[in-house]
């Protein structure tokens, strides 16, 4: 049994890699030791009264052995951009880890990804590794994908799109999803991105009739099943994203 | 029986709800309290007060339930909850092997529902009914009851009438007068008065133009509607006889002192649950410090001491 925590984190290093995009690593070993793919934790960037709620991020990646735990976060808000003034030996309260993650069972797993959807995959491929595993991205334009960097170790082989076309296939992950699917033999796949993406994603993965792991995103405040912010329709029943999820399989969720 | 804590400094008792700290949980914020064991000792919280609770499961309101504001946030969740028979079958068997004090809000759409509940949950585990009059996010029941003297005082009567438990009433902020309600509550036979529920506000996003939340209004809560619950506080303790439990925005011990300065008897933390899950039981040792600090024997000597001599 995972047993939630909070620790006072300390920040053991920043790393851009977009111009809005960061990495942060933190020294967490209670959270790095437990944390499984698909899970999240909820970070409080400030002490004061404002920004006031903790803010949920997934796993990005752990080393167990050396109790690190990697968060990646883009700079949106007032919070975020604390947090991205953190320097090295700052103290950050965290909680987690949190929710419930991927179904790690895949033979032949397909993660799809956009946006920050990507990062709670760069911890899931690494899971599969050294099992193949391949990856699909979707991006507006060449820049978003720095993530190529990240996943060229963890993946066998990068599937890319572009909405402009400068980088990959043009348009969204729907140009290339059904001739993968057609022809790769997945058993599952492993989506996380922006609503819309995932949606899209659910409906082509029924068609062909492969098991697909969607990982949803809703504003939350506590985090541990209690406030109902997040909450969902489920089959005959209400889901919760923070404890239930934010990992489902995609027939789970009726309402999202 | 309950074991002391603290050296009893802490101790209060609301109309005979025996608390061992002074500080139970707002209820909305502690789910049923289960949520929370992993970062804190449920015993040393003085009472669990749990999620509004109604005869049938609801599911809330659609769309975004909340958004952060300044030093606050607006929640619209809409009562969302598993029904009382979910709870008494399921949850209620859990907290009983926990000993502490269980506050149940109950809200309905009419006096005889909040009756039939009250009724319902007259049962053993179950040491203390709040009455929720003031939820701004339901369109049926909750706030209607809680923005007019004459409901509010019959769905009291309706619940004193079918439960032999302490009955608190839980107002809303968001009325003219809060003295006039707090003493039609009395009035009506209320034993104890939760001050405050959450303020009515809204957000819009200013890039869709459109609000924010689902149920387009929300109910504020955090640090920023502190002041305004102090007020309450301070202004209804002048005039009931009855004990009051504050609540608005309280994130620290000094917040809860405010409280009773003001003329409460016990406090809830509640937002403030989502920053510190640790709060409702650590927030007791602050208090403590301060009783030293000011050489008070205990909890009950700085009540009131605020008000107007």
């Amino acid at each position: 049994m995972l047993t939630k925590v909070i620790v006072d984190a300390k920040v053991i290093g920043q790393k851009m890699l977009s111009q809005d995009v960061r990495q942060i690593d933190f020294l967490a070993p209670e959270i790095a030791r437990q944390a499984l793919p698909g899970q999240f934790v909820n970070v409080q960037t400030s002490t004061h009264t404002a920004p006031l709620l903790r803010r949920p991020l997934g796993v990005a990646n752990v080393d167990p052995e050396k109790g690190v735990l990697t968060l990646i976060y883009r700079i949106i808000g007032e919070a975020t951009h604390i947090l991205a003034d953190a320097c090295t030996g700052d103290r950050i309260s965290i909680i987690g880890p949190l929710g419930h993650g991927f179904d790690l069972q895949a033979k032949k797993p397909l993660l799809i990804g956009g946006g920050l959807g990507l990062a709670p995959l760069v911890y899931l491929a690494k899971n599969f590794c050294p099992n193949p595993v391949e990856i699909l991205m979707g991006g507006r334009t060449k820049k978003e994908l720095f993530w190529m960097d990240i996943f060229e170790d963890l993946c066998e082989a990068i599937h890319i799109t572009t909405d402009d076309g400068s980088l990959g296939a043009e348009g969204t992950v729907l140009a290339l999803l059904p001739e993968l699917l057609q022809k790769g033999g997945y058993d599952c796949i492993y989506v996380c991105g922006p609503e819309p993406m995932m949606k899209a994603v659910v409906e082509v993965a029924a068609k062909f009739e492969v098991p697909c792991q969607i990982s949803l995103e809703k504003y939350m405040a506590c985090g541990l099943g209690a406030c109902l912010s997040c909450s969902c329709g489920g089959v005959h029943k209400r889901l919760k994203v923070c404890t239930d999820g934010p990992v489902f399989w995609a027939q789970e969720v009726k309402e999202w | 029986m309950v074991k002391a804590l603290y050296d009893n400094r802490l101790a209060v008792d609301i109309a005979g709800l025996k608390m061992k700290t002074p500080v139970t949980t707002a209820s909305g914020t502690f789910g049923f309290g289960l949520e929370f064991q992993d970062f804190l000792d449920l015993e040393k919280v003085g009472a669990v007060t749990v999620k509004g609770t109604t005869l049938e499961p609801r599911a809330g309101n659609k769309g975004q339930r909340a958004v952060e504001t300044p030093s606050g946030m607006l929640n619209c969740v809409g009562l969302e909850n598993p029904g009382s028979d979910y709870f008494i079958e399921h949850t209620l068997p859990e907290l009983k092997k926990i000993d502490v004090p269980v506050i149940v809000n109950i809200a309905g759409s009419t006096p005889e529902e909040y009756g039939e509940l009250a009724k319902k949950l007259d049962i053993e585990g179950v040491h203390a009914i709040e009455i929720n009059i003031s939820c701004p996010n339901v369109k049926h029941g909750g706030i209607a009851f809680g923005t007019c003297p004459e409901s509010a005082a019959e769905v009291v009567r309706a619940v004193k009438a079918n439960t032999g438990k302490p009955v608190i009433t839980k107002l809303s902020p968001n009325v003219t007068d809060i003295v006039e309600m707090a003493l039609a509550a009395q009035e009506a036979g209320t034993d104890a008065l939760s001050l405050i529920n959450t303020l009515i506000g809204m957000k819009i996003d200013i890039d869709r133009r459109k609000p924010v939340l689902g149920n387009v209004m929300g109910g504020l809560s955090g640090p920023a509607v502190r002041p305004v619950a102090v007020r309450m506080v301070y202004q209804v303790a002048q005039k009931v006889n009855v004990p009051i439990i504050g609540m608005g925005g309280i994130m620290n011990a000094e917040d809860a002192i405010e409280f009773f300065l003001a003329g409460a008897s016990a406090v809830a933390v509640g937002t403030a649950n989502f920053c510190d899950p640790r709060l409702a039981e650590t927030i007791c040792q602050g208090m403590l410090s301060y009783l030293d600090r000011h050489e008070f024997k205990n909890i009950q000597e700085i009540i009131g001491l605020a008000l107007p001599k």
